[in-house]
This record gives structure tokens, C-alpha cells and sequence, in this order.
């Protein structure tokens, strides 16, 4: 219905005359940018901070792929070989140092960025129809995310990484009757050693790559439909939207400046925060450290693998706390999207994120006494929210009324901000318009 | 426009954009610094970048090659006919013009690089079967380059004579190179 209004939304296309005309006639590489995050992009203009989190996380992805490249020209993929020239990197490389803690800082960043673009999602209905796809692609990104980290955190071959590598992969040793062939499989051997050191290198390095081709083909499907936006509404028409530049491309170079400053604080005066120091102990195949937990953004996964007191059924609630992400879409059974007009969802939103907190202080803490208890009761929270809660809902609950369109939304808001401002700071109309109207002409 | 919206002018804007632009360019010009200065080589690297040769074995008339910061290095123990023509060359027949004098700290040994000056190849004339060229040092066997006992080009394409490297006697039977 909207599809055919779309189309039309914006008309700034370029025209190119010369050597660059030359080039777009055969191929029509600076439209095609323009379209993708230029001018000729139409963007909701009421999008709110939370919005810059898919641009920060593809700067992030690069940043991990420079330092990375870096690295694995330093590295030494081997047993004897790999904790020493993680060291010598760390002592000897010129920059070294900067490199290894931009990467491991970078991957927590990453994680945190990519974890509060996926619970803006939650809260703004993003997922929904017609974006189903554009959620899977995040998830499976998540994934490979997931995996990618977890094989990068290997190959220092400090005890974390070693015992990390082992309790991780004995997980596959849960599978029933193919379980032991598929662990010697997997290792290459009977234990957790170089074959599987080497594997994981190669697949760490191919990773990151795949993540940078499924973040093209996540862009491709977001622009097919847009952005949703804070109120959750389509786009009606031009004085809904905002061409992306400058508007938005200007907004998130600001969030990305932030975002280094953040960055520069961890690499440069708490480089280690996040690390546990045991990784900093070579590998020994003989003794196993006191306390083996995952880095703090895999810790509610690990909380959820701990809460089931069965092998197999503790991999199993991991896999599924993954995967019923892919159902929310269906799970939701609300038409409307954004939070904002969903007065019960609203509150179950704020207490799901609180659940996953508690997963990850679960995850981080001991298996002993209450954490076991706290543990089980917010894993089985976690599943009630997405497969009870979230379908039963959506059909009980009634939403407040949806605005006309976003501008009209935009329009009353500003009038709402300038009343309220008026009487109290006693401001001149002309400053309170200037601080209020953010495009709203 | 009235007098009121003052801050809100081109020259401010004008200044917000450059300033940002400026310093974003400059740290995006430095932090491009650690990934080429990455590539240089690293501390262990030049920490063993000097090297101890015994070289009480080495007779006269003989030599003895060994490895330095990757590279061979000819040790020579000239005999007396050898020091002797290499300082009897008239410095205006040189390619490379250099005093026998000024490359070997003593008469008796010479220690150069052992890589041709031309295309990086490594000249013969260290083991006693190989041919020392016509002027009695090194051949380079690649393109064809003569050293005398000097280790300085007397004919071929090399355009310059083989490389002293920095070294210092430690006693009179140990060299330390680099």
C-alpha cells in the first residue's frame, strides 16, 4: 500500500557530467550510494538516538577487521607457538600492544553496541511485519558473532582460552550416539589441541568476513522498507522523512565520536577490565582454573547452558535461548509496534531486560547455592516472556491510539515542549523555536 | 534578518565544520601511524640484530661465512699479497672510489656484506674451489660482477662495492658484527 508512495518520497538523484558521468552510465556505483546512505535515502525523521546502533555496529566490524588483519600478520597459529607471540605482540610489536587491546576491547564494544541495537528492536516492534527478514539476518550475524568472538578468544591459548575451548566444545559431546565420534571430529584428535587451534584461526579470520557480507545484505533488506522509527507507524508520505544526508550521516559520525571516546577511555586506561587474568597463564592441559567463565557478553547464555542440570538439556536451552529469537516476529501477536502505545508490553519489555541482567550476574557468579535457584527461575522466565507472555499480550492488551502520521506526531510534540517551556523559563519565542524545531519545517 | 539570531549564522557554521573536519582528518592521520609503524621491524628483532664470530680458525688466505640480521657476511683473513694489491689500486680506476684503508679496520681481515650490490645475489669466493673473479676477490656468478680483494666492483653491473657492515674487534680472535 505504502510501496508505490515510496518510491517517490524523495527526488535528489545525482547527475554526473565528465569522467564520473562516464563511469554512472556504465556503472551506477554514486547513485547507488546516494541511495543507500545519501541523499536520495528517505529516513523517518523522528528516529531517535537508539537509532545509531546499526551504523556504530558496522564501524565496529571494521574496526575489528583492521586490528584483526594486524594481528593475524603477528600471530603464530600453533601450540608451542601461540601465547608467545601473543606476547610478543603484546611487548615487542611495534603498536602491538594497541592492536590487541583495541581488538579484545573492540569485541566487547561490538557485542554492547550490537545488544542494544537488537533490545531497540524489542522495544520499537522492529521485527515485525514487514521486516521478519531484515531480524533474521541481525540473528544470524548474532550467531556468527557469537562464534566468531568465542574462536578469537581461543587463540591466545591462555588457560581461559584453553579450558573455554574445552568446556565449549564438549558441549557437542552432549549429541546423542554420534556425540564421541563427533568430538574427536571436531578436535582433530583427543583432546582440545593445535589441529583445533589452527581451525579455529582460519575460521576466525573467514568469520569476521561473512559478517561484513551478511551486514551488505542486512542494509539491502532495511532499505527495502526503511527504518522503523520510535512511534512504530509507516512512512505516509515527504513530511515524514528526512533525506540520510546530512541529516543522518551527520548524526552518526556524532554517535561515532562518542562512541571512540568510549572506546579510547577502555583501550588506554582499563585495557584489561573486561579480561580475565587467568588468560594471561599459558595453557596447561593439566590443570584447570578455579573458576572458568566465558567474557561478560556471553555470560546469560552460559547462565542459561548452567540452569539445565542435564547435558544434553542445558545445550539444548542454549540453543533454544537463541532461537526463539527467530520466532518473535510470530510470538508477537500485537499489530501495533512500538512500545511506546503498548502500556503492558512496555512493562514486560524493562522486566525482560532485567531477567537477562540477572542471567549474566547468574552466569558470572559460582554454581553454588542461590545463584543455582535465581539462575533456573530467570531461565525459565526468559522462555515464559517469549513463549507466553508475548503471544497472550498481544491479544489481551489495548493499545493506546496511534498518532496520524509521524509528522503530525513531530508537529504536536514540539507544540507540547514549547508550552510547556513558555510559562516557566519565560524564554523569547524565537530562541524556544530554534531549540525545538529539528527539521520541522 | 533581524540582529537576534546571531548564533546561528553561516561563519558559525562555517567554523563548526571546519574545525570538526580538521580534527577529524588529523586523527584519522595518526591513527593511520601504529598500522605502517606496525610493520617496522619489532624490538626482539633488533635486539639480536648484532652477532659474536669467533675467528681464531680462520688461516690466511681463507674465509668463513656467517649469518647476520638474515644476511651473509664474508669474514676474510687476507694474506700479505692480497693487502698489498688492494692498496696498490689507483683510486681513480674505481667505480666506487674507497681506500682499502677505510674498509678494513685491520689489514688483516675483511669483512663485508655478501650481497652483490647489483640485484642482491650472493658472489662466490668464499670456499677455496669457487672462482674470485679477475681482480682476485669476489665473482658474482648472476650477472657477472668482479670484486677485488677489497670486496670494491672492478667490472660488471654493480654499481657499488660490496657493503661494510659496522663491527669491532672484542679481542683479537672475536668480532662482534652489527
Amino acid at each position: 500500500m505504502a510501496g508505490h508512495d515510496d518510491e517517490h518520497l524523495l527526488h535528489n538523484e545525482i547527475k554526473l557530467l565528465g569522467v564520473l558521468g562516464w563511469v554512472e552510465y556504465r556503472l551506477p556505483i554514486f547513485n547507488w550510494i546516494n541511495n543507500a546512505v545519501g541523499t536520495n535515502y528517505p529516513t523517518p525523521k523522528n528516529v531517535n538516538y537508539f537509532w545509531n546502533f546499526g551504523s556504530l555496529a558496522g564501524i565496529a566490524l571494521v574496526i575489528q577487521i583492521l586490528t584483526g588483519i594486524v594481528l593475524a600478520a603477528h600471530y603464530v597459529p600453533t601450540a608451542d607457538g601461540a601465547f608467545a607471540s601473543v606476547e610478543r605482540i603484546m611487548r615487542d610489536v611495534n603498536y602491538g600492544w594497541l592492536f590487541r587491546y583495541a581488538h579484545a576491547n573492540g569485541a566487547s564494544l561490538f557485542f554492547a553496541v550490537v545488544y542494544i541495537h537488537l533490545f531497540r528492536n524489542l522495544y520499537y516492534g522492529s521485527y515485525k511485519y514487514p521486516r521478519e527478514l531484515l531480524w533474521w539476518l541481525g540473528l544470524i550475524m548474532l550467531i556468527l558473532m557469537i562464534t566468531t568472538a568465542f574462536m578469537g578468544y581461543v587463540l591466545p591459548w591462555g588457560q581461559m582460552s584453553y579450558w573455554g575451548a574445552t568446556v565449549i566444545t564438549n558441549l557437542f559431546g552432549a549429541m546423542p550416539i554420534i556425540g564421541d565420534e563427533l568430538l574427536l571430529w571436531l578436535w582433530g584428535g583427543f583432546t582440545v589441541g593445535e589441529v583445533l587451534l589452527r581451525g579455529f584461526y582460519s575460521l576466525h579470520y573467514l568469520l569476521a568476513f561473512v559478517i561484513a557480507g551478511l551486514a551488505i545484505v542486512h542494509i539491502w533488506a532495511l532499505h527495502q522498507h526503511r527504518s522503523n522509527n520510535p512511534l512504530g507507524i509507516d512512512i505516509k508520505g515527504p513530511q515524514d522523512i528526512l533525506p540520510f544526508h546530512p541529516y543522518f550521516t551527520v548524526k552518526d559520525l556524532f554517535g561515532f565520536g562518542i562512541y571512540l571516546i568510549v572506546f579510547a577511555l577502555l583501550v588506554f586506561y582499563a585495557p584489561n577490565m573486561l579480561g580475565e587474568p587467568d588468560n594471561y597463564i599459558p595453557a596447561d592441559p593439566l590443570q584447570t582454573p578455579a573458576h572458568i567463565v566465558p567474557e561478560w557478553y556471553l555470560l546469560p547464555f552460559y547462565a542459561i547452558l548452567r540452569a539445565v542440570p542435564d547435558k544434553l538439556g542445558g545445550v539444548i536451552a542454549l540453543a533454544l535461548a537463541l532461537l526463539v529469537l527467530f520466532a518473535v516476529p510470530w510470538l508477537d501477536t500485537s499489530k501495533v509496534r512500538s512500545a511506546r502505545f503498548r502500556p503492558i508490553y512496555k512493562q514486560l519489555f524493562w522486566i525482560f531486560l532485567a531477567d537477562v541482567l540477572i542471567l549474566g550476574w547468574v552466569g558470572g557468579s559460582p554454581p553454588e547455592g542461590m545463584f543455582i535457584t535465581i539462575g533456573q527461575l530467570a531461565t525459565v522466565y526468559y522462555f515464559v516472556h517469549f513463549l507466553v507472555l508475548l503471544p497472550i499480550v498481544g491479544k489481551l492488551e489495548s493499545p493506546t491510539p496511534l498518532p496520524d502520521s509521524i509528522a503530525t506526531a513531530v508537529l504536536e510534540e514540539n507544540k507540547r515542549k514549547k508550552a510547556r517551556k513558555l510559562p516557566q523559563v519565560g524564554v523569547a519565542p524565537s530562541a524556544s523555536h530554534g531549540a525545538s524545531s529539528g527539521g520541522g519545517h | 534578518m533581524t540582529a537576534e539570531p546571531k548564533g546561528d549564522d553561516g561563519s558559525r557554521r562555517d567554523f563548526l565544520y571546519i574545525a570538526t573536519g580538521a580534527f577529524s582528518t588529523v586523527g584519522a592521520a595518526v591513527a593511520t601511524w601504529p598500522f605502517i609503524d606496525q610493520m617496522n621491524p619489532a624490538a626482539d628483532v633488533l635486539a639480536v640484530a648484532s652477532l659474536e664470530v669467533d675467528i681464531s680458525d680462520i688461516q690466511p688466505g681463507h674465509a668463513l661465512t656467517v649469518k647476520w640480521r638474515g644476511k651473509p657476511v664474508f669474514i676474510r683473513r687476507r694474506t700479505p699479497d692480497e693487502i698489498q694489491a688492494a692498496r696498490a689500486v689507483n683510486l681513480g680506476d674505481l667505480r666506487d672510489p674507497q681506500r682499502d684503508e677505510d674498509r678494513a679496520q685491520k689489514p688483516e681481515w675483511l669483512i663485508v656484506v655478501g650481497i652483490c650490490t647489483h640485484l642482491g645475489c650472493i658472489p662466490l669466493g668464499v670456499k677455496d674451489s669457487d672462482p674470485k673473479g679477475d681482480f682476485g676477490g669476489y665473482f658474482c656468478p648472476c650477472h657477472g660482477s668482479h670484486y677485488d680483494s677489497s670486496a670494491r666492483v672492478r667490472k660488471g653491473p654493480a654499481p657499488r662495492n660490496l657493503e661494510v657492515p659496522g663491527y669491532e674487534f672484542l679481542s683479537p680472535t672475536l668480532v662482534k658484527i652489527g
